[in-house]
């Protein structure tokens, strides 16, 4: 292994940005506001097409340079302006959604980015180029968006602990593989974006259904549906 | 014995005593041009300390000896750490002690004294400032910790001058987990030093205030020695982020030309700092105490995050 501070300073670049990817998983677990949240979300879209870019330019690949661009304008600017827009809409904006302190998520998250490392230890040794001790973080960016997903009640925050999951596989995909097929990325990148939309349908459906965008309330079973 | 090695530990010692005063007057003096005040001049913190110094001590009735002792141990301390810490020159006799972990156990002795000296008066206020300390110190300091373990990791070493000598002898590189130590230490040194969000220095309100609620209770010479105390522990945290993070500039020898440049240096650095300082408490509100685990929460997993990429990016 060469020692660090002989790579190239892009490989140094990308490997911060991973760093700062995984510490916007973190913020985006312990922020409560929505508004802040989805704000958070963007910030790691942009941070996801940085690395991308970095990546393409590193090993001169062209298609990764368009995914790139397409994680961009998806990622960093179409779905957070469209789930700012809903938010606005539904009048949640400004609320705040923690059901357990902050500071407790954020050591629980500590301690699975560790258990992450350990489990991705002996899979490193395949990857083999200078992005395979990233693998760790992305799989810790799902694990902490998972965390995300159990500790919110609100749709809107649910929706977006969804879309950093996808952020963290796609972010496996650029450290392991350098990227898939563009084919297989413009469909995934589709996806997203119709599951956006849905979701922001549904809003509005479980808004008028229960009055309310708390999953909390989804418990009970109400056979009249008033 | 290494004369003059010692004779500069002297000198940087007494120099950083006698300029402590003057970079909180110097924060205050930004903070106050921010926010349209008339400044107060640059000698106002020497006066305020010359004046309390004058001034007679009224002992509380029911206070013990460590009321009275305590504020000698927490100046000490505070003294002691400070020369400690590499200022100007990395080749120094104190270089064999300036461990980072020897400082963070300086510190804590400064704290637990000044705590005990809140409670020792029996008023409400000195016990609720002094389990409020407590509590801040309590969460800072695995967070301090982590940053210095961070640090010693990139450096294989927990003192100062090696960690500094080695980030100056390497060939720069950007690593993720300098950056989130940084970051991290600046929070800590926020909330230890009791600087906006976490406590305002320069009020005295009853529901917030920590570090004031503690030395409510002293007088004359004695608040004179806190006061002193508190200045010192914000000067010696601005120079622990700037030299560990910016070592620039520093003198490798005791040669003299290289000492000047290094004290230029280091006034430069420490008037951006402060400057730097000002802006942000200008900036931000003071955040809640109830808060204040939170932010300090943050700054851990910060050190934390700092650390798992130095092992997890970096160590390969």
């Amino acid at each position: 292994m060469q020692q660090y501070s002989q790579l190239p300073l892009i490989e140094q670049a990308i490997l911060t940005l991973a760093a700062m990817i995984l510490a916007s998983s973190l913020a985006l677990l312990a922020q409560s506001r929505v508004v802040a949240t989805i704000r958070l979300f963007a910030w790691q879209g942009v941070l996801l097409a940085v690395i991308t870019a970095l990546v393409a330019l590193d090993i001169g690949d062209a298609q990764l340079l368009i995914s790139a661009l397409l994680t961009l304008s998806l990622k960093a600017l179409f779905i957070p302006w469209l789930l700012v827009r809903q938010a606005r809409l539904l009048n949640i904006l400004k609320d705040s959604d923690a059901s357990i302190r902050p500071g407790l998520i954020l050591l629980m998250g500590g301690a699975l980015v560790v258990f992450c490392y350990s489990v991705v230890q002996p899979i490193e040794v395949f990857a083999a180029s200078v992005t395979r001790n990233a693998v760790a973080l992305s799989l810790a960016v799902v694990m902490l968006s998972m965390l995300m997903l159990i500790t919110r009640r609100k749709a809107v925050t649910q929706v977006v602990a969804f879309m950093a999951l996808e952020n963290g596989l796609f972010f496996a995909a650029v450290t392991t593989t350098q990227g898939m097929p563009l084919v297989v990325e413009l469909g995934v990148a589709f996806d997203v974006m119709v599951a956006a939309v849905i979701f922001g349908v549904f809003f509005f459906q479980i808004r008028d259904s229960i009055g309310s965008l708390d999953i909390d309330e989804l418990v009970r079973l109400s056979e009249s549906g008033e | 014995m290494n004369a003059p090695g010692w004779i500069l530990v002297i000198l940087q010692t007494g120099l950083v005593v006698l300029a402590a005063p003057l970079y909180a007057g110097w924060i205050k003096r930004v903070k106050a041009l921010l926010q349209n005040r008339t400044p107060p001049p640059y000698l106002q913190p020497y006066r305020d300390l010359r004046k309390l110094f004058a001034k007679e001590i009224v002992l509380a009735e029911t206070t013990s000896a460590i009321f009275r002792i305590a504020p000698y141990i927490v100046l000490g301390a505070a003294v002691l750490a400070m020369s400690v810490v590499p200022l100007i020159a990395l080749d120094l006799p104190v270089t064999a002690v300036a461990d980072a972990v020897v400082l963070v156990g300086l510190l804590a002795l400064g704290r637990f004294f000044l705590a005990l000296a809140g409670l020792d008066a029996g008023t409400v206020f000195g016990g609720m400032g002094a389990s409020r300390e407590m509590m801040v110190a309590s969460l800072a300091e695995p967070a301090m910790l982590m940053v210095i373990f961070t640090l010693a990791m990139v450096a294989s070493s927990t003192n100062l001058s090696t960690v500094i000598m080695h980030t100056l002898i390497t060939p720069l590189a950007l690593r993720p987990s300098v950056i989130f130590a940084l970051i991290a230490l600046v929070m800590v040194a926020i909330a230890e030093t009791g600087r906006i969000p976490v406590d305002n220095p320069a009020t005295h309100l009853e529901l917030t205030m920590i570090h004031e609620a503690m030395i409510l209770e002293y007088s004359g010479r004695h608040l004179a020695m806190m006061e002193l105390a508190a200045q010192l522990k914000l000067l010696l945290y601005s120079v622990l982020i700037v030299n560990l993070f910016f070592p620039w500039g520093m003198a490798l020898t005791q040669a003299p030309a290289s000492v000047e440049i290094a004290m230029a240096a280091i006034f430069a650095k420490l008037a951006i700092l402060g400057t730097l300082l000002a802006i942000g408490e200008t900036a931000v509100a003071k955040m809640r105490v109830f808060r204040v685990p939170t932010f300090l929460a943050i700054a851990f997993t910060v050190a934390l995050v700092g650390m798992l990429s130095f092992i997890i990016l970096e160590a390969g």
